[in-house]
C-alpha cells in the first residue's frame, strides 16, 4: 500500500529516528573512529546515562535531557579516568589489541552488574511533557517524543563538530591516531589528547542515554542489543567522521522507516546492514572516510 | 635465627592447623549426610540477569516466600525445603549445564523450570531422560513437540495454548455489534511473540476475518511509529499485537501519538502487566484489551492470594523488582504448591508416583483450582482478557484498585463490560 501521506510520515519518522541513532553512535565515532580505541562498553555507558536520567527524573522530577546535559562533565571525567587506566594497563605496553578489548568487555559487565545491584532488573522509564504528544497537520504527524531527541542530537553534533574542527585540541584529537609523531612535533602530548578525546566520547553518552530512555524503557542489559547498530553507523560513516555519523544515522533511520512502512519491519535490519555491506564493497572507507 | 624460629613456628602452626582441619573435616563429614537427609532440595535455573530478569527475580522471591511458608509449617515429608538455583542469564545455552549440575553435583530431589518458553525447552531433554516430574513456569506450548507426560505447566494458557492464548481477544471482539471484519497482526520476531501471533492468525482465519496486515518486527526496533502508521493505512477493525516489554511500551506510545483509529487494540502484549510500565504509561493504557493472569478484581480473590501478595510485596521492597507482583508471582508460588500438595498427598518422592498423581488430581492454589490436561497445560484456559479503564494518573496506587483492569473473559471471571471501540 502506497500513499503520499504514508511516505511523508515514513520520511519524518526515519529522519527523527536517524538523529537518535546518530546521537548514540557519536561517542563511538570519536573513540573507535578517531582514537582507535575499540570501546565495546560504549552502549553500557549510554545505559548508565539512562539510569542517571531515570534517577533524577523519579526523585526530583528533572527533565531527562537537562539531566543529560548536567552530567556531561561527570561522564567526561569518567572517560578521562577510564582512558588513563586503559593507557597505563594496555596501550603503553602496546597490548591494547586483544587485552584492551577484554578490558572494555569487563567494563561493560561491571557497569551492568553495578546497575543490577543498585536498581535491580525491572524496566525503567521517565516522564516528560513531550512524551506521548504529537503535532498533527492532517494525516501527517510529528511525535514530540522523537522530535525533541532529534533536536538535541543535532545540537550535540553541532557542538562536537565545531569543537573538533575549530579548536587546536579538537584537530589534535582527529590527528592523534593518524600521526602521533607529527602531533608531538606540534607540541601536543598524544596521551593527554587521547584522554581528552575519550572524555568527550564518554561525555556524549550522558546525553545519548537520556535520549534513549525517552524513547524506550531500559534495563541494565539493553545496551547489548544496540552494539551492532552503533558500530555499523560508525563504520558506515567512515571511521572518525562526525558529519558522516549524522548522515549514516539518517540513512539507516530513513531506510529502516521506509522499509518498515512499505515492505514490513522484519526486513528493516537486512536492508540496513545491506546498505552497510554495499558501502563497504563500493566505498570501503565509508561515506565520509578518506 | 630468624629461619629457625620461622620453621619452628610454621611447623607448630601447621600441626595445629592440620589438627583443626581434621576435626572440622570430620565434623563436616559427619554432619553433611545428616543435613542432606534433613532437607528436600528443589533445584532450578532462573533469569536473574538479562532480558527476562525483571520477571525472573520476582518469581524467585515468590518461590522463596513459598519455601518459608512450607518450612514454617514443618516442611515436606518432615524435612525442611531448600531451594538451589543458578542464574541462567536469560540465556538458553546455560540451561542444560545448570540442570546437569543440579542433578549430578548438587543432587537435588526435584527440579522445576526457570521462567519462560526459551529457558524451559533446553531443560526438557535432561528432565525427560531421567523421568523427572517437571513443574514449569510460563512456557507457551513447550510440550507440543516433546509430549512428555510429567510436564506440568502453571500458566493458564489452556490445553491448546497457541490458540487459547488469544481466544478471549477474539471472543470479546466477535461479541460486538457489528462484529469486526478485518484484523492487523503484528508481533516481535521471537519465540513467544511468534507463537502468540501464530495462534491469533489461526483464530482469525477460523472466524473468517480478513487479515489486512501481518508482519513481524526485530526485537531491537527503537521506534514503532512507522509500523503503527502502516497499520493505520490499512484501517483494520481490530489490531492484535504480540510483543515484549520494551516493544509493548513503544507500540502503545506510537499508537497514542499516531492516534490509531481501530476498534480493539492489544491482545498479547507482555509488559503491560508490570507495575513500572503501567505507572509509566498511565492513561495511555485506557481502552487497550490485553491478556493477563491475575488482577485485583473481586472475581479473582482466590484463597490465599492476598496473603501471598502481602508477603511478596514486603519481600520485594528495595529489590528492584515489580512491587505489586500480580502477573507471574502468584503462579511462581502456585507451581510449587502443586508439587508440595502432590508430595504430601502421596507421601512419596517417587517421580512416577507424583506424575501419576498430578495428572489425575486437581490442586487448590493461590491462583485458584488447577488441573492439567494430558499435554501438561491447564485443562481449561483461564487466560484473562482485561481492559484498562478509567486510569487518570500514573500512580502505583491506581493499579491496586479494582476497576482499572476489568476482566472481560472468560465469562466465569468477568468483572465488567468492554468499552468499544478503542479509538473513543
Amino acid at each position: 500500500m502506497f500513499t503520499v501521506d504514508l511516505l511523508i510520515n515514513a520520511l519524518i519518522a526515519g529522519v527523527l529516528l536517524g538523529g537518535f541513532y546518530a546521537a548514540v553512535s557519536l561517542g563511538l565515532t570519536v573513540s573507535f573512529g578517531q582514537l582507535n580505541i575499540v570501546n565495546i562498553a560504549h552502549p553500557a555507558f549510554i545505559i548508565l546515562g539512562s539510569y542517571i536520567a531515570y534517577m533524577c527524573n523519579s526523585l526530583w522530577g528533572l527533565d531527562p535531557i537537562l539531566t543529560g546535559i548536567i552530567f556531561i562533565p561527570v561522564f567526561f571525567l569518567i572517560g578521562v579516568g577510564a582512558y588513563r587506566l586503559y593507557y597505563e594497563s594496555f596501550e603503553r605496553k602496546d597490548d591494547e589489541a586483544l587485552r584492551g578489548l577484554a578490558f572494555f568487555f569487563g567494563v561493560m559487565f561491571i557497569i551492568e552488574v553495578a546497575l543490577i545491584m543498585v536498581y535491580g532488573v525491572d524496566f525503567r522509564t521517565v516522564q516528560a511533557s513531550y512524551i506521548g504528544q504529537s503535532w498533527k497537520a492532517g494525516a501527517i504527524g510529528v511525535p514530540t517524543r522523537m522530535f525533541v531527541p532529534f533536536c538535541v542530537a543535532i545540537a550535540m553534533f553541532t557542538v562536537v563538530f565545531l569543537y573538533m574542527s575549530r579548536t587546536f585540541n579538537g584537530r589534535a584529537i582527529k590527528a592523534v591516531a593518524q600521526d602521533r609523531l607529527a602531533l608531538q612535533l606540534m607540541g601536543a602530548d598524544p596521551v593527554k589528547i587521547k584522554q581528552l578525546g575519550f572524555g568527550i566520547s564518554i561525555g556524549t553518552a550522558a546525553l545519548a542515554g537520556a535520549l534513549l530512555i525517552i524513547i524506550i524503557p531500559v534495563e541494565p542489559s539493553v545496551g547489548r542489543l544496540y552494539i551492532g547498530q552503533v558500530f555499523a553507523i560508525a563504520v558506515l560513516a567512515g571511521l572518525g567522521s562526525i558529519p558522516g555519523t549524522l548522515v549514516a544515522g539518517l540513512v539507516l533511520g530513513v531506510a529502516e522507516s521506509l522499509v518498515s512502512t512499505f515492505f514490513g519491519p522484519s526486513w528493516a535490519p537486512a536492508v540496513a546492514f545491506g546498505i552497510l555491506l554495499a558501502a563497504l564493497a563500493f566505498r570501503p572507507q565509508g561515506l565520509f572516510g578518506r | 635465627m630468624f629461619m629457625k624460629s620461622f620453621r619452628k613456628t610454621t611447623l607448630g602452626g601447621w600441626l595445629k592447623r592440620s589438627l583443626a582441619t581434621a576435626i572440622i573435616a570430620g565434623a563436616v563429614a559427619l554432619s553433611a549426610p545428616a543435613q542432606a537427609n534433613d532437607t528436600i532440595k528443589i533445584g532450578f535455573s532462573m533469569a536473574l540477569t538479562g532480558g527476562l530478569a525483571g520477571a525472573g527475580k520476582g518469581a524467585l522471591i515468590a518461590m522463596q516466600v513459598w519455601a518459608e511458608d512450607v518450612n514454617a509449617k514443618g516442611g515436606l515429608l518432615g524435612k525442611q525445603v531448600e531451594l538451589v538455583y543458578y542464574d541462567d542469564q536469560t540465556n538458553p545455552a546455560t540451561v542444560p549445564a545448570i540442570y546437569t549440575k543440579l542433578l549430578d553435583i548438587d543432587e537435588v530431589d526435584f527440579v522445576v523450570s526457570g521462567y519462560g518458553t526459551n529457558l524451559i525447552a533446553p531443560a526438557m531433554p535432561i528432565v525427560m531422560q531421567r523421568g523427572l516430574v517437571f513443574p514449569s513456569l510460563f512456557g507457551l506450548a513447550v510440550n507440543a513437540k516433546f509430549n512428555y507426560p510429567n510436564y506440568f505447566q502453571i500458566m493458564p494458557a489452556g490445553p491448546e495454548p497457541m490458540t487459547d492464548w488469544s481466544r478471549g481477544f477474539f471472543e470479546v471482539a466477535m461479541a460486538q455489534d457489528p462484529p469486526p471484519k478485518t484484523i492487523a497482526l503484528v508481533g516481535a520476531d521471537a519465540e513467544f511473540a511468534k507463537n502468540a501471533v501464530n495462534g491469533a492468525r489461526t483464530n482469525a482465519e477460523n472466524l473468517g476475518l480478513e487479515i489486512v496486515y501481518d508482519e513481524s518486527y526485530p526485537p531491537k526496533t527503537a521506534d514503532y511509529t512507522p509500523i503503527v502508521n502502516a497499520i493505520q493505512a490499512r484501517n483494520p477493525d481490530i489490531v492484535y499485537v504480540g510483543s515484549y516489554p520494551p516493544d509493548s511500551v513503544g507500540m502503545v506510545k506510537a499508537a497514542t501519538e499516531v492516534g490509531l483509529k481501530t476498534k480493539m487494540f492489544g491482545g498479547g502484549m507482555v509488559g503491560l502487566q508490570f507495575a513500572s510500565i503501567m505507572t509509566n504509561l498511565g492513561p495511555k493504557l485506557n481502552g487497550i484489551v490485553n491478556y493477563d493472569f491475575w488482577v485485583p478484581e473481586p472475581t479473582l480473590k482466590f484463597e490465599g492470594v492476598e496473603a501471598f501478595l502481602a508477603k511478596y510485596q514486603t519481600a520485594a521492597e528495595g529489590q528492584g523488582v515489580d512491587p505489586l507482583g500480580y502477573y507471574l508471582q502468584p503462579y511462581a508460588y502456585a507451581y510449587l504448591q502443586v508439587l508440595e500438595q502432590a508430595i504430601t498427598a502421596t507421601d512419596s518422592g517417587d517421580h512416577a508416583v507424583l506424575g501419576e498423581y498430578i495428572r489425575n488430581n486437581s490442586f487448590d492454589t493461590v491462583v485458584g483450582n488447577v488441573s492439567f490436561a494430558p499435554n501438561g497445560e491447564w485443562a481449561k484456559t483461564r487466560t484473562l482478557m482485561v481492559q484498562y479503564q478509567g486510569i487518570a494518573d500514573n500512580e502505583l496506587e491506581t493499579f491496586t484498585k479494582a476497576g482499572t483492569r476489568v476482566v472481560l473473559y472468560p465469562a466465569e471471571w468477568k468483572s465488567g463490560d468492554v468499552n468499544y471501540p478503542y479509538a473513543e
